[in-house]
């Protein structure tokens, strides 16, 4: 299906303004399956965004500085895509919407933790991303195509990113061996509920890519990783999941509540 | 390493041997300076004035590691998605300012460790100006338009400091700096032209941190001790009073387009001296600030100091992991 008119070549700088100002407004659906993308990547981001000015060394206050920007990047862009179906703007949705409105899976609401936790949580999210991301360049949707073709790159530095700190923290010395095998159990609950398909991506066909279809590759790249750092798939817990039906964990409510407190106590003002 | 040998030389200085290169090295130094040529980090130099280097880059850089904070304060608070994508731009750009910083400081002979030691043992200073809170999102207009403003006045001309990797890192510094300045602009222009509850968030943080932006430029000449022996050394351009009235004729007509007001009743166009007249400064809180009296001074160290230290099992881990991975390659080119 191509609901849109504006046609954007791959690799163009693609901005949220531009999108707002340009694209034609996306059927119902596809505005929800770009809310999804968009919430996953905006709720990264307020928890990368964390990290500045916390970070073990200043090159990674740099780098996750970086990442952090580049998922608010893609966040603005599916947002502001999204918003236009029902009239709105990537503040009314990033601002204005409460918990069960957020459709991001759960995975990228857990909390930073330790840095092992939060290198967890990027290593299990950039692998599925870039996974995802990859397909969706060959969306019928040409603005959901054009984000991911421009977003792919970008997620593709962040899969290099957390591969190479699996491997130093693994085989590193015993406390951070300790610590990534502690932050990959405590994420890995989460990783079942990013590969389930359901009714609005089964109904977009083409335009969208059912997770499931994922699940292949991301357990290849991420085992062949996890076993050069000598580190097991981890077993055991897995969450009930429910994020893209806007069932959280305990941890969004505060996270949005943080987010939120500014523009929700000046709900007149522009900034 | 010619830095490391010149410490050497450096210390030797100390007990007053001077060699017949030091002699010719000082010369050369002299000969460079008085042609306001670069000096770099190969070439002889006074021991003072690397010292003086070291003292001034360290905490330049200190400050804007520091300076991290008080912004990064709002980073998840951010008022609209435009806002927090250019809110966390800007603290990233105060990281890498950071870093190139501390390389140039690295340059004279110091290590990043050593300083950063210095930095959360309160030895080495940072600019007192970081030691004030962010409780409002104007905050974020007002350190950019003052903080930052005050800042260009103070760094444009260390661009043509005599130190090369210093003026070298200033000139990349000062571009982004401007650029900051004009979103702290900005970001109050649009809160003063918003709701009368986001003009009066505007004027209220330029009340708290127009004095504070002022004091940034330091204390007045007649009690600069530093001051004149940085000058004849091309470090220094222009005297701290100089500076100060170019930040208060500069941002007096900028106020004036912002809608706000300064803090400050003894402003008034001075047409004899062709500037703008202002008030004095409560020197005494400045003193106190820097003493470590400010109102989040324990807090910035303390945030540092966590983040060093909750970070060292991951220096650790890269450093071991770095190790292993050269000893892998040593024992391949070996079989």
């Amino acid at each position: 299906m191509s609901d849109t008119s504006f046609k954007i070549s791959v690799g163009e700088a693609l901005t949220a303004e531009q999108i707002t100002a340009q694209a034609s407004k996306p059927t119902d659906a596809v505005a929800r399956y770009a809310l999804r993308l968009g919430d996953d990547a905006l709720v990264l981001a307020q928890r990368l965004g964390w990290w500045i000015a916390r970070a073990p060394e200043l090159e990674e206050d740099i780098a996750l500085g970086n990442i952090a920007l580049d998922q608010l990047g893609h966040a603005r862009s599916f947002l502001s895509y999204a918003a236009l179906a029902w009239d709105k703007t990537e503040d009314d949705l990033a601002y204005f919407r409460d918990e069960h409105e957020f459709t991001n899976v759960q995975l990228v609401e857990q909390p930073n933790g330790d840095f092992a936790h939060a290198i967890a949580r990027q290593f299990i999210v950039a692998h599925f991303q870039f996974e995802l991301y990859r397909r969706l360049t060959g969306s019928s949707n040409d603005m959901l195509a054009a984000i991911a073709a421009k977003a792919v790159k970008e997620v593709d530095y962040h899969r290099d990113h957390a591969t190479q700190w699996v491997l130093r923290l693994a085989l590193g010395t015993e406390e951070s061996r300790r610590r990534m095998i502690a932050g990959l159990g405590v994420m890995w609950p989460y990783v079942e509920e990013l590969f389930e398909d359901d009714e609005l991506v089964t109904s977009l066909g083409d335009a969208a890519v059912p997770p499931s279809t994922l699940r292949e590759d991301f357990d290849r790249a991420v085992g062949a990783v996890l076993a050069e750092a000598e580190l097991d798939v981890p077993q055991g817990f897995v969450a009930r999941g429910g994020g893209r039906r806007g069932v959280h964990t305990e941890f969004l409510g505060p996270l949005l509540a943080e987010m939120q407190v500014l523009a929700r106590a000046h709900p007149e003002a522009t900034w | 390493m010619a830095h490391q040998a010149s410490d050497t030389r450096a210390s030797a200085m100390g007990t007053s041997v001077t060699t017949e290169s030091d002699s010719a090295g000082q010369a050369r130094f002299d000969e460079l300076i008085a042609a306001d040529q670069r000096i770099e980090p190969a070439d002889w130099m006074p021991d003072a004035y690397r010292k003086t280097l070291i003292r001034q880059i360290s905490q330049h850089a200190h400050s804007e590691i520091i300076g991290m904070q008080p912004e990064g304060n709002w980073i998840t608070r951010a008022p609209s998605l435009k806002r927090k994508a250019i809110l966390m731009a800007k603290v990233q750009d105060e990281a890498g300012h950071g870093l190139y910083l501390y390389s140039a400081a690295q340059t004279l002979g110091v290590g990043r460790d050593r300083m950063t030691e210095d930095l959360i043992s309160g030895k080495a200073k940072y600019s007192s100006i970081f030691n004030y809170p962010t409780p409002t999102w104007a905050d974020m207009g007002s350190i950019g338009w003052l903080v930052d403003g005050a800042a260009i006045c103070n760094q444009v001309p260390l661009c043509r400091a005599s130190y090369g990797p210093y003026g070298r890192a200033m000139v990349r510094i000062c571009k982004e700096e401007s650029f900051h300045q004009r979103q702290g602009f900005e970001i109050l222009l649009h809160l003063s032209r918003g709701t009368a509850e986001q003009k009066a968030m505007a004027q209220e943080s330029v009340n708290r941190w127009y004095a504070p932006a002022l004091m940034m430029f330091g204390p007045p000449d007649a009690d600069s001790p530093n001051s004149a022996q940085s000058m004849a050394w091309n470090i220094k351009r222009f005297s701290n009073d100089d500076l100060r009235q170019r930040f208060v004729d500069m941002i007096v007509p900028q106020a004036e387009v912002l809608g706000l007001t300064l803090p400050d009743p003894a402003i008034r166009w001075n047409e004899e001296r062709g500037h703008y007249d202002y008030g004095d400064l409560d020197w005494d809180e400045f003193y106190e600030v820097l003493k470590g009296r400010g109102p989040a001074n324990a807090i910035r160290l303390e945030r540092r100091r966590q983040a060093h230290e909750d970070g060292a099992w991951v220096r650790e881990a890269a450093a071991a992991y770095a190790a292993r991975q050269q000893a892998s390659v040593v024992e391949r080119i070996a079989s």
